[in-house]
Parts: structure tokens; C-alpha cells; sequence
């Protein structure tokens, strides 16, 4: 299967005259794990949920798995879903939930979930309301997988979780990964939260995808140049600046180039991604057009 | 066969050494000290991820490319094994070496280098070491 898990094509979203997401193209291949970043507001939400189907696009295009999100009950049974703040239902127990699952999905795992809920250490008795935060993230992850998804979608899954639970929930996600190898989309404000688990990185500000691409090959594309002040519009074609800042003498400069920059006037460095995520930002509030819509 | 965990990776997020190189140097590194000899298998990688949260493909690159430079492979079913030794005769060296070090140490202290310029000492003195040879 080599076609796009994801493909978007001018997708937006307009609340009256507020835009939640504008003129998003992408083209994500399947078998990765992509992470999603962005300041809050900056649209994460409104994408993850369109590609599930529960809300609406006013514009453009989007096909996930090749189908229309929500399409029909297929589709649905291909997409494993975990809203923010996973969401479970604080009067039923662990058990009830599994049985809900059981009855709404046609592809339900009950082995896979059985055999999560115990590895957990958790009592398939117990009330999803007596769980804590960790637990319940575990139990909405144990939901989406039993589905056995093609692909699985999360919002923010670790946001609320304190750094050990944190630590847990990605281990699990990414056991679920290594035996199933599906696909998945999982956003956050904190690229250091999915630095370790995301091949594929998309990097959402103000509305617009800013940048996209394997994080190999984002990491292989982007440096920190210093040297002496120039104008940035000095350097070679096919540089493109990305953020810059100055003194009276030197200048900094995180830029995107194909090609190795071979310039004796200048120290090159290797950035990480939390300095190529960050520079982007910065780029989106100091510029309001994106300098790059996505590569490859 | 009887499973045997032989070695357990660790990752060092602030090192700026890739994710993926990160396992291969641990490999290696285990290799060298005699941990892991011909035979061995490595971690799963359903293991390694659940151990380390990290992306399943890091961990099959990682593999991949100890594949490449011949140290291990895949018996397909079963994982990852050990195709050769790395210690040989060097390992014997390590403790003679290991005395010498010692020694000279205690001679930069009696000299009054402190940790530090200790460190920046063999560090340069590595460096240029390097340069010579590949000279």
C-alpha cells in the first residue's frame, strides 16, 4: 500500500469570519507516525477532525485511506480515534467500555484489548471515573486499538498526562505500532513530546501548514548558519531563510537548503527539531504568508 | 532455545547523535566489551519500542544497518541475531591498557592538573592524535 494515508488539497475551515484552517495541502505516505505541531489555536484540532469526519471542511478536498472521512461504516472502521482529553465515560466500568466497543465496531479486537487491560494492571470492574488521568488515557487507547485500525488519530494525547504516564502511553502506542503497523497522526503543542516516536513531522501555525516532510530528511535540509552581518538575500539561490536575527556584527540565521552549504565565511550547523519547529514559528508570527507550503 | 535479554538500549535525547546511531553504538559498544557475542539475539523491536518509546522504523534502520556492515542478521520468524565477534584480541588489551591510564593519571594529579584540565588534555591530545594517523 504506497498510497497517501492522508491527502488534503486547499482544505479549509471558516467559523463566520474566523478561519480555523486555510488552504492546507498535504500528502502524508502511509506507515508513519506523524506529529502534528502547533501553538494551541493554531488549527491542530480543527484538521485531526475533519480527518475523522466529525467536522465539516469549507473548502478544498480531503481523502484519508483513499475514502471520504465518515463516508460510510468501512470507513469509519478503518480510523481509530482519541479526542483531546481522552474522553472516556465516568459511569461505566473498564469492562462496559470494552462490551461498547465490542457491539460498535466490526473489526473489535476483544484479545488485544483483554490482553492491554491486564498488562495495564487494571480491573476490568473498575469505574472509568475512579481511574487516573494515565489510566484513562490508557483506556481510550485501548479503545481506538481494539478497533485495529488502519489508522489512528490522536489530539493531544499526552498534554495532561505527567511526564511517567507520559512515557507509558507513547511505549504502549508504539508497542501497538511495531505488532500492527498502522498508521498514525498525533498532534501536540510540544514537539519534544513526539521528537522520540514521529518519522514525519507537520508543523501547523496560524491556520497554515508552515512545513511538512520526514523529520530524516527536514533534519538533513535545515541549518544554523553564523557569520559576520549580511543580507540574508546575499546567499546562494536555493537558500531560503527561514528566521534571522542580528547584532551589529554577526548574524544567525536558521535556513532550508537542498544542497550542502559549502560557504568558508560562515560556521554551519546542524539544528535539532525543536530549533527547526521553533524557527518556523517564529517565521509565522513575524511573516503572514508561509515562506514553503510543504516538501515532498 | 531459552529467551536471554541480553542488552537493554538507553537513548540520550540531549547527545545530538540520531536516535538510530544511538542503538548502533550500543550494540557496538556491547559487541566490544564481550556483552553480546556470536549467536546472541538483539532486543525485538516490539521490546525496544515498548522500552524506549521511540518509532518501531528507528529500530529496524538501527538493524538494517548493522546488517549492512555485516555484525548481525535477520533469521526471518524468529529476530535478530549475532553474526560475529568484535572483542577478539583487543579485549584482552583493555585491562594493561586500563593500568597504564591509571598510572598516568595519578601522575597529571601529582603534577596538579585538575579534572578538567585533565580532560582537555587527552581530549586535544586524541584529536591530534587522530589527524596524525589519518594524515
Amino acid at each position: 500500500m504506497t498510497d497517501p494515508v492522508l491527502r488534503a488539497d486547499g482544505l479549509s475551515k471558516r467559523y463566520g469570519r474566523r478561519t480555523a484552517l486555510s488552504d492546507c495541502t498535504l500528502s502524508i505516505p502511509p506507515g508513519r507516525v506523524v506529529g502534528l505541531v502547533g501553538p494551541n489555536g493554531a488549527g491542530k484540532t480543527t484538521l485531526l477532525q475533519i480527518a475523522v469526519g466529525m467536522l465539516a471542511q469549507t473548502a478544498g478536498t480531503i481523502e484519508v485511506l483513499g475514502g471520504r472521512p465518515a463516508a460510510n461504516p468501512a470507513q469509519l472502521a478503518r480510523v481509530g480515534f482519541v479526542a483531546q482529553e481522552t474522553p472516556t465515560y465516568a459511569g461505566l466500568t473498564i469492562a462496559d467500555h470494552l462490551r461498547f466497543g465490542a457491539h460498535t465496531n466490526p473489526r473489535w479486537d476483544q484479545r488485544l484489548a483483554d490482553e492491554r487491560i491486564a498488562a495495564l494492571g487494571l480491573e476490568p470492574a473498575q469505574k472509568a471515573g475512579k481511574l487516573s488521568g494515565g489510566q484513562r488515557a490508557q483506556l481510550a487507547l485501548t479503545m481506538a486499538v481494539a478497533k485495529r485500525p488502519d489508522l489512528l488519530v490522536l489530539d493531544e494525547p499526552v498534554a495532561s498526562l505527567d511526564p511517567l504516564a507520559r512515557r507509558e502511553f507513547l511505549r504502549s502506542l508504539m508497542a501497538f505500532v511495531a505488532d500492527h503497523g498502522a498508521s498514525v497522526i498525533l498532534s501536540s503543542h510540544l514537539v519534544s513530546d513526539l521528537e522520540r516516536v514521529c518519522d514525519y513531522l507537520i508543523v501547523l501555525v496560524a491556520s497554515r501548514v508552515r512545513i511538512a516532510g520526514e523529520v530524516e530528511h527536514l533534519l538533513a535540509t535545515h541549518y544554523r548558519l553564523t557569520g559576520a552581518r549580511r543580507d540574508p538575500a546575499d546567499l546562494h539561490p536555493g537558500v531560503t531563510v527561514i528566521e534571522g536575527s542580528h547584532t551589529d556584527r554577526q548574524s544567525t540565521l536558521i535556513v532550508r537548503s537542498d544542497t550542502p552549504i559549502d560557504d568558508p565565511s560562515l560556521a554551519v550547523e546542524q539544528i535539532t527539531l525543536e530549533d527547526l519547529v521553533l524557527a518556523y514559528m517564529t517565521q509565522a508570527t513575524t511573516s503572514p504568508r508561509p515562506a514553503l507550503e510543504s516538501i515532498r | 532455545m531459552r529467551e536471554v535479554r541480553v542488552i537493554e538500549f538507553h537513548l540520550d535525547s540531549r547527545s545530538g547523535v540520531a536516535p538510530y546511531m544511538q542503538l548502533i553504538q550500543q550494540v557496538r559498544q556491547a559487541m566490544r566489551l564481550g556483552l553480546l557475542g556470536e549467536g546472541d539475539q538483539l532486543p525485538t523491536v516490539k521490546d525496544v519500542v515498548a522500552h524506549l518509546a521511540i518509532n518501531p522504523n528507528t529500530v529496524l534502520k538501527a538493524y538494517r544497518e548493522l546488517e549492512h556492515e555485516g555484525l548481525v542478521a535477520p533469521r526471518p520468524g524468529v529476530g535478530t541475531f549475532v553474526t560475529r565477534s568484535l572483542t577478539d584480541q583487543s579485549l584482552a588489551a583493555h585491562g594493561p591498557l586500563r593500568d597504564e591510564l591509571k598510572s598516568w593519571l595519578g601522575r597529571a594529579r601529582k603534577a596538579g592538573l585538575d579534572d578538567e584540565s585533565i580532560q582537555a588534555l587527552f581530549v586535544s591530545t586524541f584529536r591530534t592524535s587522530i589527524e596524525e594517523t589519518t594524515r
